[in-house]
């Protein structure tokens, strides 16, 4: 299908002097793995791969500037996955021993014998040997800081939101997570990785109504809390206002209307329609008796007309700061960026070593990920973007050129069918738009149209400086089923006619 | 280490403590396409520590995978430090009294010999499949997760849950249709995927052609898989807490809560029972993490059968011990099953069917989620199989659609219950409650959107 990919795993690979998870560990993987692989060899597998990793997980919950929920979790384990005669096969321990390195490839081996009668696989397209040791891009990692003190940030945050009129109650949370990986194949490639990840929210709640900060997760440690890659100060010093305007919010009047939509709202809608959709196993049918399939095709690339020409959509593992950035994927891919929609023309998919060959690919794209080791790797969306138009236009001009529309601000509840087709989307935000200007906000705002038919109705699009980067961390997908992060740049945009009922009723 | 002793080892010192072992085994098998896409056999162990500090809070650490003596000791210090530093819950209470249950056995574990059953089914499945020019994709798990509860106040608990997930999903070679079963798989020798197959077959018969609706209101048959699904919404909702905060749909107009009001006419009683047969679950309580509805001082307390709605009237909100204190309600837990039952009935879902003049049949829900959480609206779809039903007979099948409504309206308008029978709420078949469901009749059932998928 003559996917165009470039070859991008230089441009985030950070390689520090040293191992971000220390040399002795490193070295105590290594030999868990040769036990591990040299186990799944003598076995008679052709592709073996070993799987150690470390997954914690923090969160801080306030409720009106107290503690409410201070939980610390962490998820070690190994994994063997084998390429055995055809067939594959997985086995995860979460005892981390020589013994259970081995003892796991003797089970992984087990597991392809076990299912030989159910078919068997092509053999995986390779990759070159990669030996590398990276980490993502943070200053301060989040679990270096005291709690107090992180408890102590959110307080005051919770404190200067119930000083505010209006706000009865704050809810404060944020969430660190800190990855650390290690893979090695019977190919030659080891990699190690650390990556970390925040994610701080706020809820504020007066009357019946509720709101939400939008200041998405992110690939930064601690310092983004301090303001380091989103302006929390004015977050939060605006909160309150747009509180009390929507408590006052009017119904919508169902119909049609154009919809200018913010990039802290459209990243979802981007998620659900463009990103999940483009994913080769979804379209393969393999997640057909769970997370879905998809309305395109395996041989739409190249030709299907997803949106209109303003519409250039990349997939990229390398985006600086990213929720799926990474210098290698679980199958020891380096980190790629390609293109999926151009022109409004789809012109890419997802997809891992397993899945390459049905796109008429020689080598993966390394979208292969699992949240931990105690699970199997499986293609997962890789940072999902829109580009903005060169030159184009600020969200007021957008806003200025609508005569009868709705500005939507941060997104709230969101479903899509199982082919990615039919979607409804709500906003934590919904303001009106007339004769070019801000009219007061909406109460009861969902939309609903087709994937195709959205962004077929695309208008108009915003220039670099309406261009940012959201994202969602708790993605789920797979049988057993397991969560990733993932990111979304995307800059304003407008589409035209688009249905909007009022969930109210009224 | 056993898992006793990790639980011993972490209660080791002084202090308030709680530990929680979790030791789980599971087997996995996946396919797609008549193929196997996946598989997989996963051994690990859980250690939850909850730290109280009289005079401060609780902190809560957890550690899955490798758990020596060092690592136990580690989480303990830092729950300990974690509590020291947190407020004081509104909901502290002393730990549980002693109480022991099957202390010293040793984890329960599977493999994949559990599913070994399935594949030689699934052989079969794919081939009518093929020769039928159809597609089959599924799922089946097993899991067995042993739970050993103890407490620095003498809890010794122990528990073996099974459990697990069969589900079996078949599309026409022209895709225009499709069909879906799922059962708890807690028991791999009752899979029966073959009979699971010849049942979708049927309704996947190519003369039954496609019919276009339109949206509007109709009147419908939800498959015991559907009323499951919208039933863990509704039960997620009734928090005693929340709903006296104002913000669920059991909330009372005068700050209060509904309690005492007739939700339907149908006779309806949603209940759960640890002791329900064929829906075993844990019987007593396990909290891992405070949460709504969820204290962790309530850890241990034993479980009996609890009726949420009872003859259509709501009757208990889940509470904690706190919540039921400072309300004079019962103390009224979370259970990990739920059972809605209405006026005796043997009437199947083909039966129900067969009684049905004009309608729609619908398998299974999907991508539930909550528009206005105040009033307990939610969107959704429909999934892998709506029915045309005219004269009592499946006449054709219909694409999915989108659909906006509240659980507990639609307890309102059903018209006829089915017979409760075990069932795997699609959305929630993760294992978040063990479910038997009747099938139900519904009346003015509204379509807001039609679906390109079938």
């Amino acid at each position: 299908m003559g996917e165009r990919v470039r070859d991008a795993a230089a441009g985030c690979a950070r390689r520090p002097r040293s191992s971000p998870t220390g040399s002795r560990t490193t070295a105590t993987a290594r030999l868990l793995a040769e036990a591990a692989l040299d186990g799944a060899r003598r076995l008679g597998a052709r592709h073996a791969s070993f799987r150690l990793d470390r997954v914690r997980t923090g969160q801080l919950v306030l409720f009106d500037g107290s503690v409410h929920t201070a939980h610390d979790s962490a998820v070690t384990g190994l994994s063997v996955q084998v390429w055995h005669d055809g067939v594959w096969g997985f086995a995860a321990s979460g005892e981390v021993t020589a013994r259970s390195a081995r003892d796991t490839a003797g089970r992984a081996v087990d597991q392809a014998r076990f299912c030989s009668a159910l078919g068997r696989e092509e053999e995986p397209v390779p990759e070159p040997v990669h030996d590398g040791t990276w980490s993502s891009g943070f200053r301060i990692n989040p679990f270096s800081v005291p709690e107090a003190e992180r408890a102590e940030l959110l307080a005051a945050w919770s404190a200067r939101l119930l000083a505010a009129p209006g706000v009865e109650h704050v809810r404060a949370k944020v969430v660190a997570v800190q990855e650390d990986k290690f893979f090695a194949d019977l190919a030659g490639t080891s990699t190690v990785q650390r990556r970390v990840r925040v994610h701080p929210q706020v809820v504020v709640a007066g009357g019946s109504t509720t709101l939400r900060t939008v200041g998405p997760p992110t690939g930064r440690g601690w310092e983004y809390l301090l303001g380091e890659g989103w302006d929390w100060d004015a977050e939060l010093a605006a909160l309150p206002g747009l509180l009390r305007a929507k408590q006052h919010a009017r119904p919508v009047v169902p119909g049609t209307y154009d919809l200018v939509i913010d990039p802290s709202q459209l990243w979802l809608t981007i998620h659900e329609s463009v990103g999940h959709a483009t994913e080769l196993d979804r379209v393969l049918g393999h997640e057909a008796s769970y997370a879905g399939t998809s309305f395109v095709r395996p041989g739409d690339v190249g030709g299907l007309r997803y949106g209109t020409p303003l519409m250039t959509v990349t997939a990229d593992r390398t985006t600086p700061h990213g929720l799926a950035t990474v210098a290698y994927d679980d199958q020891g891919v380096a980190a790629q960026s390609w293109d999926l929609v151009r022109d409004g023309v789809l012109v890419g998919s997802q997809y891992d070593r397993r899945t390459a060959r049905v796109a008429g690919a020689t080598r993966s794209v390394g979208c292969a990920f699992a949240e931990s080791a105690l699970r199997p790797a499986i293609t997962r969306m890789p940072n999902v973007s829109l580009a903005p138009a060169p030159g184009g236009p600020t969200t007021e001009e957008l806003i200025s050129a609508v005569d009868d529309g709705i500005y939507l601000v941060g997104s709230d509840s969101w479903s899509i069918d199982a082919r990615r087709g039919n979607f409804q989307f709500t906003a934590q935000q919904a303001h009106r738009v007339h004769r070019g200007e801000l009219a007061g906000q909406l109460s009861g705002v969902a939309y609903q149209s087709d994937t195709r038919a959205f962004w077929g109705a695309l208008s108009a699009i915003g220039g670099a400086g309406t261009y940012q980067v959201f994202g969602a961390d708790l993605c789920g997908k797979g049988q057993p089923v397991q969560t990733a992060a993932v990111s979304h740049g995307c800059p304003t945009a407008v589409f035209q006619g688009v249905r909007v009922r009022n969930t109210a009723g009224s | 280490m056993t898992p006793q002793e990790i639980a011993e080892s972490a209660l080791t010192g002084p202090g308030d403590r709680i530990a929680i072992v979790d030791e789980t085994s599971t087997a996995h098998l996946r396919w797609a396409g008549n193929a196997v896409t996946g598989n997989g056999v996963v051994h690990s162990r859980t250690l939850t520590v909850i730290e109280s500090v009289p005079g401060a809070g609780i902190g809560v650490v957890s550690r899955e995978g490798a758990l020596d003596r060092d690592a136990v000791r580690a989480a303990v210090a830092e729950a300990r430090a974690t509590a020291r530093r947190a407020a004081p819950p509104p909901d502290a209470h002393p730990l549980p009294t002693a109480a022991e249950r099957d202390w010293s056995r040793p984890p329960a574990g599977t493999s994949s010999a559990a599913l070994a059953g399935v594949v030689g089914q699934l052989v079969e499945v794919f081939d009518q499949a093929r020769a039928r020019g159809e597609s089959a994709s599924g799922y089946a798990e097993h899991q067995l997760r042993t739970t050993y509860l103890a407490s620095s106040s003498g809890l010794r608990l122990r528990h073996a849950q099974p459990d697990g997930v069969l589900d079996l999903t078949v599309h026409r070679a022209d895709d225009t249709a499709s069909g879906w079963v799922g059962t708890d798989l807690a028991d791999p020798a009752q899979a029966d995927l073959l009979a699971g197959y010849t049942g979708i077959a049927a309704r996947l018969d190519p003369s039954r052609h496609h019919v276009d609706l339109s949206p509007g209101r109709y009147e419908v048959i939800l498959a015991p898989s559907c009323v499951a699904d919208l039933m863990i919404h509704l039960h997620g909702a009734a928090d005693l807490q929340e709903s006296l905060a104002g913000g669920t749909v059991f909330s009372g107009p005068d700050g209060g809560t509904r309690l005492g009001e007739r939700l339907t006419e149908a006779h309806l009683t949603l209940a759960s029972d640890p002791a329900a047969p064929g829906l075993g679950c844990l019987p007593f309580t396990v909290v891992r993490a405070p949460g709504p509805g969820a204290s962790c001082f309530d850890n241990g307390t034993p479980l009996r059968r609890t009726e949420w709605i009872s003859d259509g009237t709501l009757a208990n909100l889940v509470t904690t011990r706190h919540a039921a204190r400072t309300t004079g309600l019962p103390f009224t837990p979370r259970i990990g099953n739920l059972v809605l039952s209405g006026p005796a009935t043997d009437r199947t879902l083909d039966e129900l069917v067969a009684s049905t003049d004009h309608g729609l049949l619908v398998t299974s829900l999907w991508y539930l989620r909550e528009v206005d959480p105040s009033r307990l609206l939610l969107t959704g779809v429909t999934r892998d199989g709506v029915h045309v039903v005219k004269g009592g007979e499946v006449v054709g099948t219909a694409h999915d659609f989108r659909f906006d409504e509240c659980p507990v309206d639609l307890l309102a308008r059903v018209t006829e219950v089915g017979r409760p029978e075990p069932t795997l709420p699609r959305e929630w078949g993760d294992r978040e409650y063990r479910t038997a469901m009747p099938a139900l009749r519904i009346e003015d059932f509204t379509l807001s959107a039609v679906s390109g998928a079938v």
